[in-house]
């Protein structure tokens, strides 16, 4: 990254945290409302994906330092667990139940056990930009992954 | 299961002493046969049904009847003994302990399921469980090449005798509308369907028990640990071939492909197998040869199908297994001793350890067949069976049993001189003696052979019953040393004469069989077959996967415009069109008409991109106005991401597009590229009017609170109702995110070495 523009840079830095909340949102809300998984996980994508524009891959280095396959295998993990978690207890793979529990300060909160799936199906997303991020944007030939210390 | 799955954490903490552990579930169902022995006595059955998966109806009945119990016997049995013997065999510290503790306590546990079962689909998972554990056994060395390719070989070679028989099952089950065992064998369909189904039975059966002509897998199976060799290949897993033949057989052997293939198969196998059993050097193949000759000779006795032979294959499955699995404990003492089992290298271990030596000397004596042990009766017995059998070839098949008994007394020679016998170079080294504990397996089976040769009672209790189960009668016949000058008896001297003889002349035959042109092998016809099967694979691939991009998108637009446009021709009917909902419609509908246009215009790429966004965005706008928030939020944030990943990568590329003149050569694709445009133009405006069965979204959108909890139809509809599909979707994303970072990561690869300049590659791959 040669040059970088300071308005973009200063645009990102507002917006970045605000586009994952917002992805949030679209993920736990996405049972009634317009949202979901998916969608959830495109909107995380951007805001990485502005990250990258405006910073390079050290900017999002930065901020993550998980790899993004991990993020593939949890999503698959957590997506798979969901339906095997239904069929233990005696339903049909990814049969959904409707969970309530009594939060303090919130209050009754209500919801199923597909949400779990969902955060599968946004890890999947966001690991898939972030990785293609990874290997379609490094410009000067070298892989990065390689020199990485295995921890 | 509990212990399988403790087993490996075990032996980390408490060494080889885990095998003591992993000794206790196969004497906890020894025990359990026991105590249900008085049921079995008076001919009943344990019957269990659980349900498994009720959803596919799928039952695990089992069921434990006499013959049941006779395997049962023999698995849970050999199981203790070896597990006892591996205790000996295994060092405290080495790692791979754990591991193969769990996987042979699986197998045998896999073997318990697979002899108890009484459902056909039951009985295949866990044929399938053992043929998984045995490659995983075999393959425990697995820093060998020889353990690797062997473990695979066999692999193989059950697994597709496993698919055979699974279709088997599948017609045979269909045929008598049932998939139980025991109902098919009581009221047996017939008819040809039924035939095919008995050839792809048998075909599983066969190759489990490494019958020729799949016995190729037995001998490169010898690669894995002695006891592995003991328990699984020759005690017990190769008898699940037998075991299932000796179930269909009195039902069966009177349909037309039975005995033919089972008969021949097995006569070829105990001949082939005594025949090479001669030829071997090292001592375990020797064994190995030995053990696919001795399954021939069950195949032959449960194969006939008639009550003699049956009566005396079930007498040879107690008698093989107590002498083969004590004799590849031996080989396994002498190998772990003295670190070689080829037999021109051994020398005077007779002398050096005559507990040894006298134990394999009354054990291989019961193979060969030598009163006054075990094997004689069986062996007699078999002739006996076979004599009776009332065939016209029957004379034959005696004479062929003969000659295989024969050669069989002579390999039973070979193997104890060639171990124990003096050599011609004798040294002063001797291997240290073999401990207590080492030896103690072996000796109590060779205890058992004698015993139960001269006491032959307990076993003719269990013989009689396993008769019972099959027949539904208790046996006439009684095993006994003595059944008076009959023509058994004379066959029987006749065979050990003729071995010895062959000993004798030891030399001679081993010049002659040098002499003899090498038969087609079984393991040729493996290793063609494979490379075949390799080579097939790859000249497919390569006519399948060309490699150009515009050979992959010509094949999969020209699919697209034949199949639905061949069926759209016939029945295309005119729809009642309307401009528009609302003005709003019109006004993006336009935009995305002129991006459209000046997308196929612009000469920059980077314009194009950007256009063709243009477009998604349009049409993301239409899905709003059209009610569907959660299709436009889709689209938009594709579309977005969409732009960021081209622009990603055309920077890579040429600013503009090269300008080329319209060539003839590229007149196939303008006609793709238009044919497409039209197809799906028409295709959109006939689908608009084609509707005649309701529409599923009111079903869903009644459904969608109630069953799946939310108000969003099309999160519900993603997340529960088609759940299935997004998960196969979500697992295909990310094969797909990985697939392309190994793309990328491999070109770039190149690009550090040299080999190649990136920018012309990523050219030639765009604009081919």
């Amino acid at each position: 990254m040669s040059r970088r523009s300071v308005i973009l840079d200063v645009c990102v830095r507002a917006e970045f945290h605000t586009l994952l909340l917002v992805s949030l949102y679209l993920l736990f809300a996405g049972h009634n409302q317009p949202g979901g998984g998916f969608a959830g996980g495109l909107v995380a994508s951007a805001a990485f994906c502005l990250l990258f524009v405006s910073g390079g891959e050290p900017a999002v280095q930065r901020v993550l330092r998980v790899r993004p396959t991990t993020f593939l295998g949890l999503g698959l993990l957590a997506a798979i667990g969901t339906g095997m978690v239904s069929m233990l207890l005696g339903d049909e793979f990814l049969e959904s139940a409707i969970l309530k529990a009594t939060l303090p300060v919130i209050g009754q909160v209500k919801g199923s056990s597909v949400l779990f799936f969902d955060i599968g199906v946004y890890l999947v997303v966001l690991g898939m930009v972030l990785l293609l991020l990874e290997q379609l944007g490094t410009t000067d030939g070298i892989d990065h992954a390689d020199e990485e210390v295995p921890s | 299961m509990a212990v399988t799955l403790v087993l490996p954490f075990a032996a980390r903490l408490i060494g080889v002493r885990a095998f003591y552990l992993a000794a206790l579930p196969p004497l906890a169902a020894c025990v359990w046969a026991l105590s249900q022995w008085g049921r079995l006595a008076d001919g009943g059955a344990v019957e269990e049904q659980v349900e498994w998966v009720p959803a596919l109806g799928l039952t695990l009945g089992l069921r434990l009847d006499g013959f049941g119990f006779l395997m049962v016997g023999l698995v849970a049995g050999i199981g203790v003994l070896v597990f006892v013997y591996a205790r000996a065999y295994f060092h405290d510290g080495d790692p791979i302990t754990g591991r193969f503790a769990a996987t042979l306590l699986a197998f045998s546990g896999a073997m318990f399921g697979l002899v108890l079962s009484d459902n056909l689909m039951a009985l295949f998972l866990f044929w399938e469980l053992t043929s998984i554990t045995s490659f995983l056994l075999i393959g425990t060395k697995d820093d060998k090449a020889e353990a690797r390719s062997g473990a695979l070989q066999a692999l193989l070679i059950t697994g597709m005798g496993g698919l055979a028989m699974l279709g088997g099952f599948i017609l045979l089950g269909e045929a008598a509308g049932t998939y139980s065992m025991s109902a098919i064998l009581a009221d047996p369909p017939s008819g040809a369907v039924v035939d095919w189904a008995l050839v792809l039975v048998l075909i599983g059966a066969l190759s489990k028990s490494a019958q020729a002509p799949f016995h190729s897998w037995l001998p490169n199976a010898m690669n894995a640990p002695t006891p592995v060799s003991a328990y699984l290949h020759s005690a017990t897993m190769v008898k699940a071939g037998v075991y299932l033949v000796a179930r269909f057989s009195p039902a069966f052997a009177e349909a037309g492909p039975w005995r033919p293939i089972v008969v021949t198969a097995g006569l070829v196998s105990m001949l082939i197998g005594g025949y090479r059993a001669l030829r071997q050097h090292d001592i375990k193949l020797v064994l190995a040869y030995g053990t696919i000759s001795q399954l021939g000779l069950m195949m032959v006795l449960f194969g006939v199908g008639t009550p003699e032979a049956t009566f005396a294959g079930c007498a040879l499955l107690v008698a093989h297994g107590i002498f083969k699995a004590a004799l590849f404990m031996i080989v396994g003492v002498v190998d772990h001793q003295t670190h070689t089992r080829d037999l021109r290298q051994l020398h005077g271990l007779g002398r050096a350890w005559p507990v040894v030596a006298a134990t394999t000397g009354v054990v291989a004596a019961s193979m060969a067949g030598l009163p006054p042990l075990l094997g004689f009766i069986a062996k007699e017995e078999a002739l006996y069976g076979l004599e009776k059998t009332g065939f016209a070839w029957s004379g034959w098949l005696l004479a062929g049993v003969v000659v295989g008994s024969a050669l069989t007394v002579a390999y039973s020679a070979r193997f104890l001189w060639g171990t124990f016998g003096p050599s011609e170079s004798p040294s002063d080294e001797v291997a240290p003696t073999p401990g207590r504990l080492f030896m103690a397996p072996a000796a109590l089976l060779a205890l058992l052979t004698v015993a139960f040769g001269l006491f032959p009672a307990p076993v003719d209790h269990t013989v009689a019953h396993a008769y019972d189960a099959l027949w539904g009668e208790l046996p006439e016949r009684h095993l006994a040393l003595w059944h008076g000058f009959k023509l058994a008896l004379l066959l029987s001297v006749v065979a050990i004469a003729a071995g010895v003889l062959l000993f004798v002349w030891r030399e001679r035959v081993e010049r002659l069989q040098s002499r003899v042109p090498a038969l087609p092998s079984a393991q040729g016809g493996y290793e063609r077959s494979l490379r075949g099967a390799l080579s097939g694979a790859g000249v497919l691939t390569g006519v399948v996967q060309s490699g150009s991009l515009p050979i992959y998108l010509g094949v999969i637009l020209t699919t697209l415009i034949v199949v639905p446009g061949a069926a759209l021709w016939g029945s295309a009917t005119s729809t009642e069109l309307w401009l528009a909902d609302s003005p709003l419609q019109v006004v993006i509908g336009a935009v995305m008409i002129v991006c459209a246009i000046a997308a196929a215009r612009v000469t920059r790429r980077i314009s194009a991109v950007l256009l063709v966004g243009a477009v998604g965005y349009g049409m993301a706008a239409l899905f709003e106005v059209q009610g569907a928030p959660d299709l436009a939020i889709t689209q938009l944030l594709i579309e977005t991401l969409g732009v960021v990943f081209f622009v990603l990568v055309f920077r890579h590329l040429p600013d503009r597009f090269p300008r080329k003149e319209l060539r003839g050569s590229q007149f196939p694709r303008v006609l793709v590229a238009v044919a497409s445009g039209v197809f799906i133009f028409v295709f959109t405006l006939v689908v608009v009017g084609a509707r005649t069965e309701p529409s599923i979204s009111s079903e869903f959108i009644e459904r969608a609170v109630p069953e799946g909890g939310g108000n969003n139809v099309v999160n519900v509809i993603l997340v529960d109702f088609r759940g299935f599909d997004t998960m196969g979707e979500i697992t295909v994303l990310a094969v797909a995110a990985l697939g392309v970072a190994a793309i990328v990561r491999a070109n770039r690869r190149g690009e550090v070495d040299g080999t190649h300049d990136p920018s012309t590659k990523v050219d030639e791959v765009v604009e081919r």
